[in-house]
């Protein structure tokens, strides 16, 4: 006990003594005004047991999300052995809805890494290098910010085939240019601090200070941006599986299994209802995650 | 005193004509511009789509069984043998003149079968809108003036909801509540069967038709039909409409001359409507039009849900059975729409408002 107390200490310490335990303190501190947000706890203790139920599927799933049983057809919640139910061919919803977390990660998590990437790329050359590089590039951003995202999603997936990975590929197509935004915005705000000067005059070339200097100073708003943008990520994801054009079939995406479940809506309601409440507690996990981060990285944006 | 303080009532005097008129005409110069570039941008990325395309347009005319030279005719026709930039420039023509092709499956031109399917879209965004906006105005500004009250909570919890509800999924269970068990909304569609081409479609609004005629009945019916995906629609737009209402209004009630007004013992309704709320209206109808714009494309997934003969459900019935022309017609369409508000937004803000100058 007595040891943990001292590591509270060193970690509130006034004085570093390090650049390290500097940092340490910082983020620290970040934490403990975070944790002190009761809705941001929430949507992060959410995610974490969604994160451990995508581990651990093959453990936790009662039955297996692809075997059916055409006996046990759109059996009622609360039936023996099936929680959730069985949708139209007998499969355990539970286990679907549970490998569906896999799958609704593992699109968020790509679209998370490719669009804000991308976005950064655009922003800090842009911001940089400015004339007409910047004015092309901002054009092109401003081009897509001003498209329809869900319909140009569609016309995306239309032209590459059905499919998550083209899913993921249309949706960070359509998501990148915030981020863009975002990182000129700050590209802009430090490429003239004295700062950046500095290194310039000690020689270093602009490769090094877009990726050592400024990309580390970006990070923190983009980050609150795409954990804000997640929500919206997951929407069109479903808005897709739901429309036929994102994972296909057995897949248990759960936007999938509620245009499966739908044909049956008015007579067996749990099959469309339960994938949708479980796509609506995530992305409301992330917007609650996000409010909560906006608030400790970034105080200004807030109200 | 009395003349100081009519002084104070009385509005500044303009500027000259001269000073406002030319910046404005160059603004305006300038966003004509931007439209131009944004235009031909979103001309290009659907026709950069439409050319990786896995279908053979030729094929798609002529069908399997044609002769090869019946296909090269048709290559050559369809400017296929041109280079690209040039293909693209015919595309630009045709477009400019509403020309989107014809549609595979029913050999029809898309633009007319466009036009024929948008008023539904229309009727159903715009009642949407109205509803966002009446509701969530006052609930964004009663949850600035009272910060951190009930009503407040209840905003945001009305928000936060809104941004994480999946549309399609509401409007289903809206269907299964209110249609399938209370039985208080018509079911999808646009009008019960019996009331089908009741009604000379004139504008091709249902409501706008019905009443025209003056046949109440169908006019019943059909808003039996529109209100519960309308108010879905309303639902969302008044999460984003309320949230940014608050937070212009919080901006503004904590500037100095909302202290002076209340210090001069100004009544609070008039603080909040005739001061605060006066200086957003600019930013508000910005907020407005673009979720309007958002509004046309949640649409997409509501008409499926609620089988309502709209674009959205033109172009994702299109999608299915491979109508690439349908496709790239209807985004173009809705793309054209959401970029015209999304400007007319901007453009609002540049004149009205004399700080963005």
């Amino acid at each position: 006990m007595a040891e943990t107390q001292t590591l509270r200490q060193w970690l509130l310490t006034d004085t570093p003594s390090s650049r390290r335990h500097a940092k340490l303190s910082a983020l620290y501190q970040g934490w403990l005004s975070f944790r002190a947000n009761t809705m941001a706890m929430i949507g992060l203790w959410i995610l974490v047991v969604l994160v451990l139920v995508a581990i651990a599927a093959p453990l936790i799933a009662p039955h297996d999300p692809f075997v059916q049983s055409l006996g046990d057809r759109l059996a009622p919640l609360g039936t023996e052995g099936h929680v959730l139910g069985t949708d139209s061919l007998g499969r355990d919803i539970l286990s679907r809805l549970i490998y569906g977390a896999r799958i609704t990660l593992y699109i968020v998590a790509l679209v998370a890494l490719i669009a804000p990437v991308a976005g950064l790329l655009v922003g800090t050359v842009a911001g940089y290098v400015g004339g007409w590089t910047d004015t092309v590039l901002m054009r092109i951003t401003d081009i897509f910010l001003a498209f329809p995202r869900l319909v140009l999603a569609l016309a995306f997936v239309a032209a590459l085939g059905a499919g998550i990975e083209n899913a993921v590929l249309a949706i960070s197509l359509t998501a990148w240019p915030p981020y863009a935004r975002i990182a000129r915005a700050e590209t802009l705000t430090i490429r003239t601090s004295d700062y950046i000067s500095a290194i310039k005059l000690q020689g270093a070339g602009p490769l090094r200070i877009i990726t050592k200097h400024i990309w580390p100073l970006c990070i923190s708003s983009l980050i609150v941006r795409v954990t804000l943008d997640m929500a919206g990520i997951i929407l069109a994801a479903a808005g897709l599986g739901f429309l036929g054009l994102g994972a296909q079939p057995p897949s248990p995406e759960w936007g999938a299994m509620i245009s499966e479940g739908r044909r049956f809506i008015l007579d067996h309601w749990w099959v469309a209802t339960m994938p949708g409440l479980a796509i609506f507690t995530v992305s409301l996990a992330f917007n609650l995650l996000g409010d909560g981060l906006r608030d400790v990285l970034d105080p200004k944006a807030g109200e | 005193m009395a003349l100081v303080e009519d002084n104070n009532k009385g509005r500044p005097s303009r500027a000259p004509f001269s000073e406002w008129f030319w910046p404005a005409v160059s603004t305006a110069l300038k966003t004509l511009g931007s439209i131009a570039v944004t235009l031909v941008g979103l001309l290009f990325v659907t026709f950069i789509i439409g050319r990786v395309m896995p279908i053979d347009p030729v094929l798609a005319i002529v069908g399997e069984r044609a002769s090869q030279s019946t296909y090269d005719a048709v290559y050559d026709q369809l400017g296929l043998d041109k280079p690209l930039i040039v293909q693209f420039l015919y595309y630009l023509w045709d477009v400019l003149h509403l020309d989107f092709g014809t549609s595979l499956l029913n050999a029809r031109p898309v633009s007319e079968d466009i036009a024929r399917v948008f008023p539904a879209t229309l009727e159903l965004a715009t009642l949407g809108i109205i509803f966002g906006v009446v509701l969530g105005v006052p609930l964004g500004v009663l949850a600035a003036v009272r910060k951190g009250s009930w009503i407040d909570q209840v905003a945001r919890v009305v928000a936060l909801v809104g941004y994480s509800m999946p549309i399609f999924w509401l409007g289903l269970m809206g269907l299964l509540i209110f249609y399938g068990i209370l039985g208080w909304v018509g079911g999808p569609g646009r009008v019960g069967i019996f009331y089908v081409d009741v009604v000379p479609s004139v504008t091709g609004l249902i409501l706008v038709d019905a009443a025209l005629d003056g046949n109440w009945d169908v006019f019943k019916n059909a808003f039996s039909h529109i209100i519960l995906p309308a108010s879905l629609l309303g639902y969302f737009s008044l999460a984003y409409i309320s949230r940014m209402t608050r937070s212009f209004m919080l901006e503004q009630l904590s500037a100095e001359y909302i202290t002076t007004a209340r210090v001069k013992g100004m009544s609070e309704w008039n603080v909040v409507w005739k001061h605060a709320f006066k200086n957003i209206r600019v930013q508000l109808i910005t907020v407005i039009a673009l979720s309007y714009a958002n509004l046309l494309e949640g649409s997409v997934l509501t008409e499926i849900i609620f089988s309502w003969p709209g674009i959205g459900s033109y172009i994702t019935t299109a999608l299915l059975s491979a109508d690439m022309n349908a496709v790239l017609g209807g985004t173009v369409v809705v793309g054209l729409i959401f970029i015209l508000l999304n400007i007319f937004s901007d453009l609002l803000y540049k004149v009205f408002d004399p700080r963005a100058k």
